[in-house]
Order: C-alpha cells, then sequence, then structure tokens
C-alpha cells in the first residue's frame, strides 16, 4: 500500500510548489501565454457577469434603430434589426464558450475511457477500437459534423451532438500512447503483482501519467470548437435566429458588408480572439504540462 | 524500400477503414428523428404525406428491405459507379458529383499554392532569425491565422478587395479572377499551420553537420539556407501539405457559400437543407474515400522518402 501510493503520486506537497512556479516563470517568462490567461479570464468575466452591465436586450428588435454605425449609445452599432451588436456579443460569449466546454468535456471522457481500455487491454479489444479511431479520422471533422447536425436537425444541441461525437478519436490516439508507454514500468507491474484490480491500476497509475497531453489537447480544443460551432451557425445548421451566436451573426451581416461593415467583423474579431486566447494558453500549457514536446520544442 | 509486412498491414487497415466508412455513410440517413421517408416527403412537399405517398415512396427508393439488404444493394452498386439518384432531380449523384468536384479541387489546389506561397518564405525568415522579434511576430501571425474563421476572412477579403477597391469579383466561379479571393481566403488558415511547420523542419535542417560542412566551403550564406537546408526540410512539409487534404474540403465547405461556389461543398449543404440523402451519403462517401486514400499514399511516399521514418517502425 504504502509503496502504491509513493510511486504514483511522488511526493505530492514537492510536485505543487515546483508546478506554481513553472507556472509562474511561464507566465514571467512567456507574455504569449500570459496573454493567452488574460484573453481566456476576461472572456469567461463577459460570459459570466457581462449580461448584467449591458442595458439591451439581446433579441428584442427595435427597427427604429437599424443598422446605426458605432455611436456612444451603441459602441459596436446596431444591426438590421436594430439590436445592440455589443450585446449580443456578450450574450453570444455565453453560448460559445458554453458549447465549447460541454463537446470538450465530453470528448475527453469518451477519448480518454476509449484510449484508456485500448492501450491497457491490448489485443482485439485495442485493434478494434483503434480501427473504429481510424474510421473516424477517415472523415474531415468539419464534413461529418456537418452531415450528423444536418441530418438531426438544424439547432445548437444538435450541433453540439455532433461535434462531441465526431472528435474524440484523438484524444483515444493520445491517450492509447501515453498508456502504452507507461505500462510497462515497474511500478504498474509492482501494482499488479500485488493484485490492485485493472480498474484501480487505470485510475491510481495510468490515468495521472496520461492526463497531461490530455488537458493540452483539451485547451486547443476549446478554440477548434469554437470555430466550429460559428462555421456550422454561419451555414445555418447551429443556432437559428435569433439566438445572439457569434457564426449566426456574422451570417446575418453578409448583406450588409457595404453598409453595414461592423455586423460581420464584430462578430469576427470576437471569434479571432477566444480561438487565439485558447491557442496561445494551450501552447503555454503544453510547455509547462507536456516535457516530452517541450524538450522537442527545445531541441530545435 | 517499405517492407512488405507494413505494406500489407497498411493496405489490410485502409480496406477496413473503408468498410467502416461505408457502413457509417449509409447508416448517417437513419439518424433522422422519425421515418426517413416520411422526413423526406414532409421536406418536399411542405405537408404530412399520406401513408400511400409514404408506402410508394419507400418502395421505389428501396426502402422497405431489411437495412442489411439496403446496404448490400447500396455498396454493390457504389463498385459500378452508381451511388444513387437524387430524390428531387433523378439525376444520378454521380454526374452531379462529377459536374461539382472540378470548382472544388480548383479550389483546393489554388489555397494549397497561396498557403506555400505564405509558408516558405514565413518560416524560412522565422528559423533564420530564431528568437528574435521577427520570429515572434512570424509565430504570432501564425497563431492569428489558425484562429481565424476562414468565412470571416473571406468576408473581409471581399470588403476590401472587390467593395472597395474593385479588384475582384464578389462571387461566382470560372476565371482565375473568381478563383483568387477563395483561395487567399482558404489558403491562409492553412498557411498558418505550414509556416509552423517549415519553422521547424528548418531549424532541424540547419543543426545538421552538413550545414556546416557546406558553410566551411566558404559558400555564401544564402546558398547555404535555400539550396541546401531548405531543399531537404521541404521533404516533410510537402508531405504534410498532402495530409492538409482533411482541411481543405472542410474549409472549402465554408468558403464556397462565402463565394457562392458551385462546388462540392455547395452541393452537399444544399442537399443537406433539402434532405436529398443519396447526395448527401455520395458527397460524403467520395470526400471520406478521397481522404483515406491520400492519407495511405502519404503515409506510404513519406516512409519511401524518409529512411527517418522507415527505421521507426510500425506505429500503428
Amino acid at each position: 500500500m504504502s509503496s502504491e501510493t509513493g510511486t504514483s503520486t511522488q511526493a505530492p506537497g514537492s510536485v505543487d510548489r515546483s508546478v506554481l512556479e513553472r507556472v509562474r516563470s511561464e507566465l514571467r517568462g512567456n507574455p504569449l501565454t500570459l496573454a493567452g490567461a488574460l484573453i481566456v479570464t476576461g472572456l469567461a468575466a463577459v460570459a459570466i457577469v457581462g449580461p448584467v452591465l449591458t442595458p439591451y436586450d439581446p433579441t428584442t428588435q427595435e427597427l427604429a434603430n437599424r443598422l446605426q454605425s458605432p455611436s456612444l449609445a451603441h459602441p459596436l452599432g446596431t444591426d438590421q434589426l436594430g439590436r445592440d451588436v455589443m450585446t449580443r456579443l456578450v450574450y453570444g460569449a455565453r453560448i460559445s464558450l458554453g458549447i465549447a466546454i460541454a463537446v470538450t468535456a465530453i470528448r475527453v471522457v469518451i477519448g480518454t475511457t476509449v484510449g484508456l481500455v485500448a492501450g491497457y487491454a491490448g489485443g482485439w479489444v485495442d485493434e478494434a477500437l483503434m480501427r473504429l479511431v481510424d474510421v473516424q479520422l477517415a472523415f474531415p471533422g468539419l464534413v461529418l459534423a456537418l452531415v450528423v447536425a444536418g441530418i438531426l436537425g438544424p439547432s445548437l444541441r444538435n450541433v453540439m451532438l455532433a461535434l462531441a461525437v465526431v472528435g474524440w478519436a484523438t484524444y483515444a490516439r493520445v491517450v492509447r500512447g501515453s498508456v502504452l508507454s507507461v505500462k510497462e514500468r515497474e511500478y504498474v507491474h509492482a501494482a499488479k503483482l500485488v493484485g490492485t484490480p485493472p480498474r484501480r491500476i487505470a485510475r491510481r497509475h495510468l490515468l495521472p501519467n496520461v492526463i497531461n497531453p490530455v488537458i493540452v489537447l483539451a485547451t486547443l480544443n476549446l478554440g477548434t470548437v469554437v470555430l466550429a460551432t460559428a462555421g456550422l451557425s454561419f451555414i445555418g445548421l447551429g443556432a437559428q435566429p435569433p439566438t445572439p451566436e457569434w457564426g449566426t451573426m456574422l451570417a446575418g451581416g453578409r448583406n450588409y458588408l457595404r453598409s453595414a461593415w461592423w455586423l460581420v467583423n464584430a462578430p469576427g474579431v470576437a471569434i479571432v480572439l477566444t480561438v487565439l486566447g485558447f491557442n496561445l494558453l494551450g501552447d503555454g500549457l503544453r510547455d509547462l504540462l507536456d516535457p516530452r514536446q517541450q524538450s522537442r520544442l527545445e531541441e530545435v | 524500400m517499405i517492407s512488405t509486412n507494413f505494406l500489407a498491414y497498411r493496405l489490410a487497415t485502409a480496406l477496413i477503414v473503408l468498410f467502416g466508412v461505408s457502413v457509417l455513410t449509409f447508416g448517417l440517413i437513419y439518424l433522422t428523428p422519425g421515418d426517413p421517408a416520411e422526413t423526406v416527403l414532409i421536406q418536399q412537399t411542405d405537408q404530412q404525406p399520406s401513408q400511400e405517398a409514404v408506402d410508394a415512396f419507400r418502395a421505389e427508393h428501396g426502402l422497405n428491405d431489411p437495412i442489411p439488404l439496403q446496404y448490400v444493394d447500396w455498396v454493390a452498386g457504389v463498385f459500378q459507379g452508381d451511388i444513387g439518384q437524387s430524390y428531387y432531380s433523378d439525376r444520378p449523384v454521380s454526374e452531379m458529383i462529377v459536374q461539382h468536384a472540378p470548382a472544388t479541387v480548383e479550389l483546393a489546389v489554388a489555397a494549397m499554392v497561396v498557403a506555400l506561397l505564405i509558408a516558405i518564405p514565413t518560416g524560412v525568415l522565422s528559423a533564420i532569425h530564431r528568437g528574435e522579434r521577427l520570429d515572434v511576430a512570424c509565430q504570432l501571425g501564425a497563431l492569428v491565422g489558425v484562429s481565424m474563421p476562414n468565412f470571416w476572412l473571406g468576408y473581409l477579403l471581399i470588403i476590401v478587395f472587390s467593395l472597395h477597391l474593385g479588384l475582384f469579383p464578389v462571387s461566382g466561379s470560372g476565371g482565375l479572377e473568381n478563383l483568387v479571393l477563395p483561395a487567399v481566403a482558404l489558403g491562409t488558415g492553412m498557411a498558418a499551420i505550414v509556416t509552423r511547420l517549415v519553422r521547424t523542419a528548418m531549424l532541424e535542417e540547419l543543426d545538421r553537420a552538413y550545414v556546416d560542412a557546406v558553410r566551411s566551403k566558404g559558400l555564401g550564406e544564402r546558398i547555404v539556407i535555400y539550396k541546401h537546408a531548405l531543399r531537404n526540410a521541404l521533404i516533410p512539409v510537402v508531405t504534410v501539405v498532402g495530409l492538409q487534404f482533411g482541411f481543405v474540403l472542410n474549409g472549402a465547405v465554408v468558403i464556397e457559400i462565402v463565394f457562392q461556389r458551385p462546388g462540392l461543398g455547395t452541393l452537399l449543404v444544399d442537399a443537406i437543407f433539402a434532405r436529398d440523402y443519396p447526395v448527401v451519403q455520395g458527397v460524403v462517401l467520395v470526400t471520406a474515400v478521397a481522404f483515406v486514400l491520400t492519407n495511405l499514399l502519404v503515409d506510404l511516399s513519406y516512409r519511401y522518402l524518409d529512411p527517418r521514418i522507415r527505421l521507426g517502425g510500425v506505429s500503428a
């Protein structure tokens, strides 16, 4: 029992301290990571408290005020139905972040489970699960998500489902790879010898070792999901008007490119900033958490 | 050379994957909430169809057979080049695909060219000035490129180059002038990925002993970089650009809608909204098969070209 906890967590106290230090030095040494962290924190704050700060409603139409250019009352102007664009962006942050988190969480759970089972079980189970992964990766992701969402019927919920079921394969691959590299280590053999049940070995010994690449992948994935959700909504398969979703807003502005340039550009900038934030943060986390990747980066 | 074992393994798995792809593609229409025949008829006529109409539709399109039999029929048809007929126009799906594919292929190739034109100089500059401000700027630029929704970039290009400068048409297809903006919109995101790759590959090459050897012969830095290092660095780069095929297809769907180009993407989206299932299945099948075959070819050629990978063994 003592050997088991000792090997799997390696003196918890010291790990915590050194992790904090490394986080601090990463944020100090790499302004890009800091920028990413700030963008993501800011967005989360906007999504949580933002609606309180704006005096307008995101869906109430005020046709007398339609297509007004940016002003003090409407910092980002109003849209074709007289709604405040800034307000709609703020409510949209809620939708985008919510969906990104939900989709990524489902992907992580499915992918990690499949990867753990495949890597640990080996044999025909591994072979079968990995072929399933191959099949999923054989489709261009957005095309498959688009078809699944379209056939289920256009709605934000179906976009979420579609993106979740087509995106877990990468996690399964990464986790399986890590499991394969860990499972032959001595402490895993030791745990097996003392009769630890497989479920417990997976949870106590394998999972902690595969979690870091998963965290990095998930952070980068949050950005991809924001892009994909906006793209599917833009096509008309996701959020339906009047929902203040960024992709839907952009699609609504396409007939006003000349007269009201802010209609496509405001949501465009919001999407870029969000995705950039996740990408910067993800790159920083990779330096911190995924030492193999880190050494590769230093090497080159 | 590639070992026969590996070749056999890779071909076998590709076949299994293609089988899975066909099952999944065929099964897609059964995701329809409710009865597919009824849903299609509601979509077509905008009213609740009579039971006779539903039965007639099922009979006409072979939807009464047990599902496994329908699948076998469908696959047998595919092998004879028959992927069904549109529910609307009764045109063969294969004919519609052949008609729409050139616009997409044209866009894909042009986007890849744009991506390489942007990525090679940026990646090389970044590598030469590694760690300096220019390098950080290039890398940040690449990151912004990856983060950019290409449909928004499309509209930005239209606003600037079509509406304000009047240099290119807003939409349409055919001539070169119709290809430039979509190719740039689609190629930029890919350029961002390829830039990182060029940078990494260049740094690896510049670290190698032969570079010092060439330098010590007194050749100018320019020749060292462009003639020797870049040439070697481009091998993995070109391969990975081939692997971006799926990325290009993903992007092409959206870009074709932005620029109203009549390609596979618009065909697919129109078919989805119209619930024209045979067309949806056909386009999905063709893109997935093309994707699987490209990946197979890229994987094999990569191993053939790069001895380091060949020695690395099979990583299934």
